[in-house]
């Protein structure tokens, strides 16, 4: 590697106390991390119900994951959810971060507010939402007792609208964390740009959009990963909210894996499931590490 | 890194002698809301008096604590006893053979003919017992409100489907909720199973549930029970959705709504709230003085050990917990009744002794879902059934659905 120049040439007895020091994470990773993950992909090849088995059953925990039409719904449901969620949340942080770079009174008490839901477990949040879009109990009934009695808006209780209302309180809970990131971010931007714009007559929208933006590059990747990993993992804001339901019309991946490993006694089909997901994460980061390492072995060469 | 072992060695020979003194039993099971933690005190009770030690390890939830028991007997150190439903749940655990019979209690109480012959079909695995049950609870009671059903003019309880839905009728033009339903998948399911066993009758849901047979899903009494099922769905409110069981009795608490198809542990809710079986609020477990009774509840399993006192424990434990007087009192606070037909019901509510009556007759009985298919294949079901509830799917390709699940 070009960076151990002369310079700094590590000493070998320092980095052997360094890398004594890191052994037992990097064996807990090796060991508890990467050995679950082998180990899930060899259950998923056996017929495991409540208990693992040893046998092995080739591909059919695959081909009857993907002969349940529950499984299929579910992903269908997580790409929905995950497009909506993670673009919904980029917008409205990168709003919410822009609106308190302007130096607004009483900032840190927004911060705090914007950032709160991201603080509290979705486990009572999702009940308050459940109440709250619940046509008989919540906003559909205060408004029409308001005098609109035409007020319509039960999505929850909805078989096509119901996974929006998902994504709402997904949106609501996560982008107060895109708001800290992309705000960290912001103040990172040197401001003295902002100074050379202004005297160069730039309009506000137009400086966020073409000076600040494409600097806030890092702190969207950040924010993108974080998101995209609650996509995947989405499962309390579902079994919060609906269940499920109604009906299978908010069924995620995860709450598949949920139930067939613990309610439905069936290790072999909720591994074959987890490894369709780890799979899936996998197709979609190597293109990215591998886009990654090509830009850094480029710019290690400039 | 100094610590001293002394003091865990020491811990360790004071545990390991009071076992040898009091029959110390650890227990897993999942009581732990006021009425059920009420409930279990008096099986530790029991417990006590005989002269053991209780070492209570309650989990909230039954997932978590099946799994946490699961988890203990896979990883090598069991607890003493482990509660699981009267089901095929455990029946995964006794063929790995990590669980140890009780046939000797059994034999000495004889249990053969003391207990229900489901739960004997549940409990006995190729001639040897595994499980001590409990209770016996009923998934499938129909209760109502009686200031609704006064309210929208129904006199009685309905004798049959039709009287039932003629009952919903009025409670609809009353402006009422005719039935409270919370529209989660586990509960439309109990309503599936309900509607089968009293719509379909015993042998259809015989047929479906025990013998798996693809051919009863396409069966005249079956047709009838999906068909109706999807015109019960008229009668549900919209907020039913996502809604918790409880909430929904408390539909009928409040007179909100007329009826209500759950089991008994309702009547928990119902004693909450300071109302009296028969007074207040009725139930009745299916149509007519002969309707079948479902027989479901709980059990406690006895993870393998080779250590002799532990065997004493659960010996002890099985015989504790069947005796009449422990029986009585527990299932009073548990809102389940005996396990047993020779104890004295004159203290258990209205609902209760009805139960206990049915009970005396065998040809009621009838094993509850979860004793005839596994839980992968109860599952499958189950998503079917919610989709059906759900949307608007037909009741032919119902049919071709449900047979698909019973193929697992």
């Amino acid at each position: 590697m070009p960076r151990s120049s002369a310079a700094h040439k590590p000493r070998p007895w320092r980095s052997l106390a360094a890398q004594f020091a890191l052994l037992p994470m990097a064996l807990t990773v090796l060991g508890v991390y990467v050995g679950t993950v082998l180990w899930s992909v060899r259950i998923s090849f056996s017929s495991s119900r409540i208990f693992p088995k040893d046998d092995f059953v080739g591909f059919s925990q695959y081909q009857r994951l993907f002969e349940t039409e529950r499984w299929i719904v579910s992903l269908n449901h997580v790409v929905i959810f995950g497009v909506l969620f993670i673009s919904a949340c980029l917008v409205i942080g990168f709003l919410l971060a822009v609106f308190l770079d302007q130096r607004v009174r009483g900032e840190g008490v927004l911060r705090t507010i914007f950032l709160y839901p991201y603080a509290m477990s979705f486990v009572a949040t999702g009940l308050v939402w459940q109440w709250m879009l619940n046509p008989e109990l919540g906003i559909q009934s205060s408004v029409r007792s308001l005098g609109f009695p035409g007020f319509d808006f039960a999505w929850i209780v909805s078989q096509d609208m119901v996974i929006y209302t998902v994504v709402i309180a997904a949106v609501w809970q996560a982008s107060g964390l895109v708001m800290a990131v992309l705000l960290a971010g912001l103040r990172g931007v040197d401001e003295s740009l902002w100074h050379a714009a202004r005297v160069d007559g730039v309009p506000r929208t137009r400086y966020y959009l073409s000076i600040v933006l494409p600097q806030l590059g890092p702190a969207f990747g950040t924010a993108f990963v974080l998101l995209a990993v609650g996509v995947v993992k989405v499962y309390d804001v579902v079994v919060a909210m609906t269940q499920g339901g109604p009906g299978n019309a908010s069924e995620v991946p995860a709450k598949f894996i949920m139930d067939n490993l613990f309610t439905r006694a069936n290790v072999g089909l909720a591994s074959a499931a987890s490894t369709v997901m780890l799979l899936t994460v996998l197709a979609l980061l190597v293109p990215w590490w591998y886009a990654r390492s090509v830009q850094a072995r480029r710019e290690l060469k400039r | 890194m100094h610590f001293s072992i002394k003091p865990i060695a020491l811990a360790a020979t004071l545990i390991v002698s009071a076992a040898a003194h009091a029959q110390k039993a650890e227990v897993i099971h999942w009581w732990t809301s006021g009425g059920e933690s009420a409930a279990v005190k008096e099986l530790a009770d029991a417990y006590t008096k005989s002269g053991g030690s209780w070492v209570d390890a309650a989990v909230a939830g039954g997932e978590n604590a099946r799994a946490a028991a699961i988890n203990r007997i896979a990883g090598g150190n069991p607890p003493t006893a482990a509660q699981f439903n009267t089901s095929k749940q455990y029946h995964d655990v006794i063929a790995e053979g990590m669980l140890n019979d009780i046939d000797a209690v059994a034999a000495k109480e004889g249990w053969d003919k003391l207990l229900p012959k489901p739960i004997i079909d549940s409990i006995k695995v190729k001639g040897h017992y595994y499980a001590v049950p409990v209770n016996i609870h009923n998934p499938t009671w129909f209760w109502y409100s009686k200031a609704a059903l006064q309210k929208a003019g129904v006199a009685g309880e309905p004798k049959n489907m039709d009287e039932f839905f003629a009952a919903l009728d009025k409670l609809k033009a009353a402006g009422l909720t005719p039935l409270a339903l919370g529209g989660q998948s586990w509960q439309e399911y109990i309503t599936f199973y309900t509607i089968l066993l009293h719509v379909g009758g015993k042998d259809a849901y015989m047929k479906f549930f025990q013998a798996h047979d693809p051919a009863s899903v396409s069966s005249e009494p079956f047709r009838k029970s999906l068909t109706a099922m999807k015109k019960l769905r008229g009668y549900v409110d919209a907020g039913s959705p996502g809604r918790n069981w409880n909430d929904a009795t408390a539909m009928l608490i409040t007179g909100k709504a007329g009826f209500q198809i759950m089991g008994d542990w309702a009547k928990g809710e119902f004693a909450a709230a300071k109302q009296t079986a028969g007074k207040e609020f009725g139930c009745f477990a299916g149509f007519g003085a002969a309707a079948p009774y479902m027989i479901a509840g709980d059990v406690f399993v006895f993870p393998k050990t080779t250590d002799k006192a532990a065997i004493g424990a659960q010996q002890k434990l099985a015989t504790v917990f069947t005796a009449p007087t422990t029986q009585v009192a527990f299932n009073i606070k548990k809102g389940s009744i005996p396990i047993r037909t020779d104890v004295d019901s004159s203290k258990m509510d209205l609902c209760a002794q009805a139960g206990v009556n049915a009970l005396k007759d065998p040809s009621r009985h009838v094993p509850n879902p979860d004793m005839l298919m596994t839980p992968d294949m109860t599952g499958a079901v189950q998503d079917v059934i919610t989709k059906f509830w759900n949307t608007d799917q037909s009741v032919d390709d119902v049919m071709k659905a449900l047979q698909g699940a019973l193929k697992g």
